[in-house]
């Protein structure tokens, strides 16, 4: 069953993605034929099988919990398109 | 000057312990082939040559300490040039993920396998072009232009990892750190001709590797043998404070050099029908049984497994990867790095530095992963697609039961041409059929070189194990490369 346009802008527009016309268009095409391929799944007995979520690998375990030196101010400042007074700038979130 | 042609990462090793050649020598001769050849390849995204002199004098000073007395055991990437796909972190040098959402992206730490190698004494000649965020399997989706295959120059090297593999097959590095989350080290290495070594999920730290699909990422190496593999998977394997799922265990040892004749004796060898179906390139078919025979005759013994839900592992890995990867890259919004597209309210800004700044296929898997997790859809896709895993990771563990390694094709068919399967995303995907399931059941997967198609272009085969046994499928690879010379096979550049 093909997406609408509709659709694929409320995907987009869950996604935080500006889409033009033509990739709305190409994008309802390709992701309609990958879901299409896609619906095999359905036809598969997962009765009873638990999801694979959450698995850690065998051996893995978590630290202990103590503080430890990070990274200066500066550091995580630097690669940031617009800083003021030692903070991210963005615009005003509340008028 | 040094010979580089020849020369593998052991042997390298080797000859700077007895003086034959300095590390300052052997990084120069990297350089220059690099600056020979990249015009023609475009393996790398940032070169530092600056850094790696200063780390190759550094190792020199290391080596002459050590000649006085060299009872110590040294790293064996000592004064070794390596290179480093651009999704691991080093510091100070810029990391894209070959994405313009990340140009000009400086990391300030490096990443805990890139720490690892820069301690032991590695030399880093440069960043390795990649799909971005390694989402691909041809270099295509690059921001930064395609890397070519060295043994054709029109076809792709594969990918993601496809830089790292065409520098080492091309000789510019003596090995190179790749990531593999669908194929992403075993493909290329199978294009390219070189030995690709995937290890098993939380076998390698994953701090300071950008995220793409956190249930299946994984570092990993690019290597002309399998030797060369295992020595650095050694130096980089192992737990990690900063990575929960990096397991606690020692990192696998060395296989022996010298096994006699039958080095395989008694090794059971597990063939699954499934990875042998249509759409499978007959000269690759034909390559992987012929090496398979070759492991018999090394003493291995074959025999078939099952493995039926193989064919549901494209469908499941498509649904999953996307789905991590669209959360993982809600991270980059223009606010703490990257660049930001000017736009009045911060939603805009969203939304307009990742449209415009995020390539068609980081797109294309962020639609497709958000669709899959969304309200209504979850229990159909997701849901569906992670009890479809169990069912794959079972297959293999029944299997595990009966023999110690799987032998498989890589890939279906050899390099293909650039821009053959640009338009259709889902032909690009079937690439992937055969490396998805180690993944999925986060198996350790070592790809290398088994022969040649009538176009010249390398053959590869992969072996498959039960977690954590690396060490069985470098020990079966070894003995398969000290039998035959595919892997020592060069292209003519």
């Amino acid at each position: 069953m093909p997406l609408t346009i509709a659709e694929v802008e409320h995907i987009a527009a869950l996604a935080r993605l500006e889409l033009s016309p033509e990739e709305k268009a190409l994008f309802r095409e390709q992701l309609s034929a990958i879901l299409d391929y896609f619906a095999q799944l359905q036809a598969l007995d997962t009765e009873d099988i638990p999801p694979s979520s959450g698995w850690a690998p065998e051996g893995s375990r978590l630290r202990e919990d103590e503080t430890q030196p990070g990274l200066t101010l500066d550091a995580l400042l630097a690669n940031a398109p617009e800083v003021e007074q030692d903070q991210f700038r963005v615009p005003p979130i509340l008028e | 000057m040094v010979e580089l042609s020849d020369l593998t990462l052991m042997q390298a090793a080797r000859a700077l312990r007895s003086g034959e050649f300095s590390s300052r020598e052997l990084t120069l001769a990297c350089l220059e082939r690099i600056e020979r050849l990249e015009p023609r390849l475009h393996c790398f995204l940032s070169l530092t040559p600056e850094l790696a002199l200063a780390q190759a004098d550094e190792a020199d000073l290391r080596l002459a300490e050590w000649r006085k007395s060299p009872e110590v055991n040294l790293p064996l990437v000592l004064g070794i040039p390596v290179a480093i796909k651009d999704v691991l972190c080093l510091e100070g040098v810029p990391c894209t993920c070959g994405s313009r959402i990340l140009e000009n992206f400086i990391p300030p730490y490096d990443a805990t396998v890139v720490r690892r190698l820069l301690s032991a004494g590695a030399v880093p000649l440069g960043k390795t072009n990649t799909d971005e965020f390694a989402m691909g399997s041809s270099t295509e989706n690059s921001a930064y232009g395609v890397t070519h295959n060295p043994w054709d120059l029109e076809r792709v090297p594969g990918g993601s990892s496809g830089g790292s593999a065409a520098a080492v097959a091309a000789r510019m590095a003596l090995a190179a750190l790749g990531t593999d989350t669908g194929g992403s080290i075993r493909q290329p290495a199978a294009f390219c001709g070189v030995t690709g070594l995937k290890p098993t999920y939380g076998r390698v730290s994953r701090f300071g590797l950008v995220a793409y699909g956190s249930s299946l990422d994984v570092a990993g190496v690019l290597a002309q043998d399998a030797m060369d593999a295992a020595a650095v998977l050694s130096l980089i394997a192992g737990s990690d404070s900063q990575d929960a799922t990096c397991a606690d265990l020692p990192a696998p040892e060395l296989p022996l050099q010298d096994e006699g004749e039958r080095p395989l004796q008694g090794l059971r060898l597990g063939v699954p029908d499934e990875y042998f179906v249509g759409g499978l390139q007959p000269e690759v078919e034909a390559g992987v049984r012929r090496a398979i025979e070759t492991l018999e005759s090394l003493g291995a013994v074959a025999r078939a497994v099952s493995l039926p839900h193989t064919p549901y592992a494209l469908p499941v890995y498509y649904l999953i990867a996307p789905a991590e990867a669209s959360a993982n890259l809600a991270r980059y919004d223009g606010i703490r790095y990257g660049p930001r597209q000017p736009a009045d309210n911060l939603l805009e800004i969203y939304r307009r530095t990742r449209g415009e700044l995020f390539g068609a296929e980081v797109k294309r898997r962020i639609m497709l992963g958000t669709y899959a997790l969304s309200a209504g859809y979850y229990e159909a896709y997701y849901g569906k697609a992670q009890k479809a895993r169990t069912l794959i990771r079972r297959d293999f563990e029944a299997a595990f039961n009966q023999v110690d390694a799987i032998a498989a094709p890589v890939a279906p068919t050899t390099a293909f041409k650039i821009g053959e399967h640009a338009d259709d995303p889902l032909a690009m995907y079937l690439e992937d059929v055969y490396t998805l399931p180690a993944n999925l059941a986060g198996l350790p997967g070592l790809a290398f070189p088994v022969g040649f198609d009538q176009l010249g272009l390398p053959i590869g085969m992969q072996l498959m194990g039960a977690p954590f046994q690396e060490a069985t499928l470098i020990r079966i690879a070894c003995a398969y490369q000290g039998a035959t010379d595919w892997h020592r096979r060069l292209p003519a550049l």
